[in-house]
């Protein structure tokens, strides 16, 4: 029988571990890198949008500069890290939706706790809506950055979808912050990689499961 | 069962993550594609809206309505009126430097126009008050030879320029009133010039120099690429509506 691999060490008479390996050391260096650029790009988007704070600062040629070098390479440290076979693996775990997942963020809204793998549906739809959005303001970024590429309705266009779609993402931003804040044991393993057995027991009580090697 | 790989609660099943990001992509394509007809729809709703909103909120929303605030130097600059001078010079009889109560003192324009900004927004019948260039140029006499202006700014860091000919246009001013009051530092103030029928980059903020050169030096967006030449609706690949 194959031994779990997720599993760092085993105590007890039961062999549950106290610790289950939750993000490799990659992983955890994509998603932080990943944040940091976000932010970057969030916060100088902040600055050249609203006139209080861009008057604050000024230097706008600076803040685009900074702006547009953080937003063309966020997607860099997930292309890296497809080099990692434990983060194509978290990745494919997060493009399924399995039966489990089926009713699940209605169920949420509701205040019912229903069970999930690894990561539960909402995890699920955040890493798509992102993923799909960071690629969208890549494009009308770039339209936006490089005026002569493209007609003049399409950079109109671009304009508004960059707009709108930047407000969307720091509401979604925001509202994952709010729910790293609330949960100290999940960002514990993204800070160390490792997560206690009742956490996962409790949170995703399917991947606990699964690590048992059940 | 191995916990890489095959097997688990999320190894299987619709792969709605890809369907997501794919759907994103195309609405992001459709809204591109769309987008400039939409943007003109909601700025008119949006306008009614912040009109009537007494928190400001809704100015905050693309197209919110308003000016948006631009400068490329670190700080807000500031000159009382006390202080403010604005210099001629260049290829001119009479070298001049101005105070503000000396360009007050001048014959007076008051225009009522849209303002067009390059990245989009647009803000409808914003009167400026000042004196008409075409009045500086005849006070200060302009040699032959000459071809445009330079203009420079207490910012340290901006400037811009026009042809001569663009200068003399009677809607092409030093601007001293926005909004029938001051215009204040954030706008611009004490003196901005106020190019009425072109791009708001044209419109420096923080004018304190006027040079007559025998060359048009092109100003600071236009080393980065804006047209010189910057008519609304005729320049930066734009069909923006005329400002009148």
């Amino acid at each position: 029988m194959p031994l779990p691999t997720d599993a760092t060490h085993t105590t007890g008479e039961a062999g549950a571990p106290e610790l289950l390996r939750r993000f490799t050391t990659a992983e955890r260096w994509i998603h932080r890198t990943t944040a940091l650029l976000m932010v970057i790009a969030l916060i100088t988007a902040a600055f050249l949008y609203l006139p209080a704070l861009a008057e604050l600062v000024g230097r706008r040629r600076l803040l685009v500069t900074v702006h547009e070098w953080a937003g063309i390479t966020l997607p860099v440290p997930l292309l890296l890290g497809l080099l990692s076979r434990a983060f194509r693996a978290d990745l494919g775990r997060l493009n399924r939706f399995g039966p489990h997942d089926r009713g699940w963020v209605r169920a949420a809204l509701r205040g019912h706790h229903r069970p999930s793998g690894k990561f539960n549906a909402g995890q699920k739809l955040y890493a798509a809506v992102i993923a799909g959005a960071v690629l969208v303001m890549i494009g009308t970024g770039l339209i936006m950055w490089f005026p002569h590429l493209a007609p003049l309705i399409w950079r109109t266009g671009s304009t508004f979808v960059h707009d709108w779609l930047a407000l969307l993402i720091g509401v979604l931003v925001a509202g994952h912050i709010w729910m790293a804040a609330r949960d100290p044991e999940a960002r514990r393993g993204l800070r160390t990689g490792h997560v206690s057995r009742t956490w996962a027991r409790r949170e995703h009580p399917l991947w606990e499961k699964e690590q048992r090697g059940e | 069962m191995s916990s890489d790989g095959t097997g688990g609660a999320d190894r299987a099943g619709t792969p709605v993550g890809r369907r997501v990001i794919l759907a994103m992509l195309g609405l992001g394509a459709a809204g591109a594609t769309v987008g400039g007809y939409l943007q003109n729809g909601i700025d008119n709703v949006l306008a009614s809206v912040t009109a009537k909103d007494p928190t400001g909120l809704s100015g905050l929303l693309p197209g919110g309505g308003g000016f948006r605030f631009y400068s490329v130097a670190d700080t807000i600059p500031h000159r009382s009126p006390a202080d403010y001078r604005l210099t001629v010079d260049g290829l001119v009889e009479r070298p001049a430097t101005y105070t503000l109560a000396q360009l007050q003192a001048m014959p007076r324009t008051r225009l009522v126009k849209d303002v067009q900004c390059v990245t989009g927004w647009r803000v409808p019948h914003t009167p400026f008050t000042g004196v008409l260039l075409s009045h500086l140029l005849d006070e200060a006499g302009v040699r032959p030879g000459a071809k445009a202006l330079t203009f420079t700014c207490f910012d340290g860091v901006y400037s811009e320029s026009l042809t001569l000919d663009q200068a003399r246009r009677p809607d092409m001013m030093v601007a001293y009133a926005m909004d029938d009051r001051p215009v204040t530092d954030a706008h611009g103030g004490p003196v901005r010039l106020y190019a009425a029928p072109m791009y708001f980059y044209k419109s420096a903020k923080w004018l304190s120099g006027i040079t007559v050169t025998d060359h048009v030096q092109p100003g600071y967006w236009e080393h980065y690429g804006y047209d010189v030449d910057a008519w609304v609706g005729k320049s930066n690949g734009r069909t923006d509506a005329p400002t009148d």
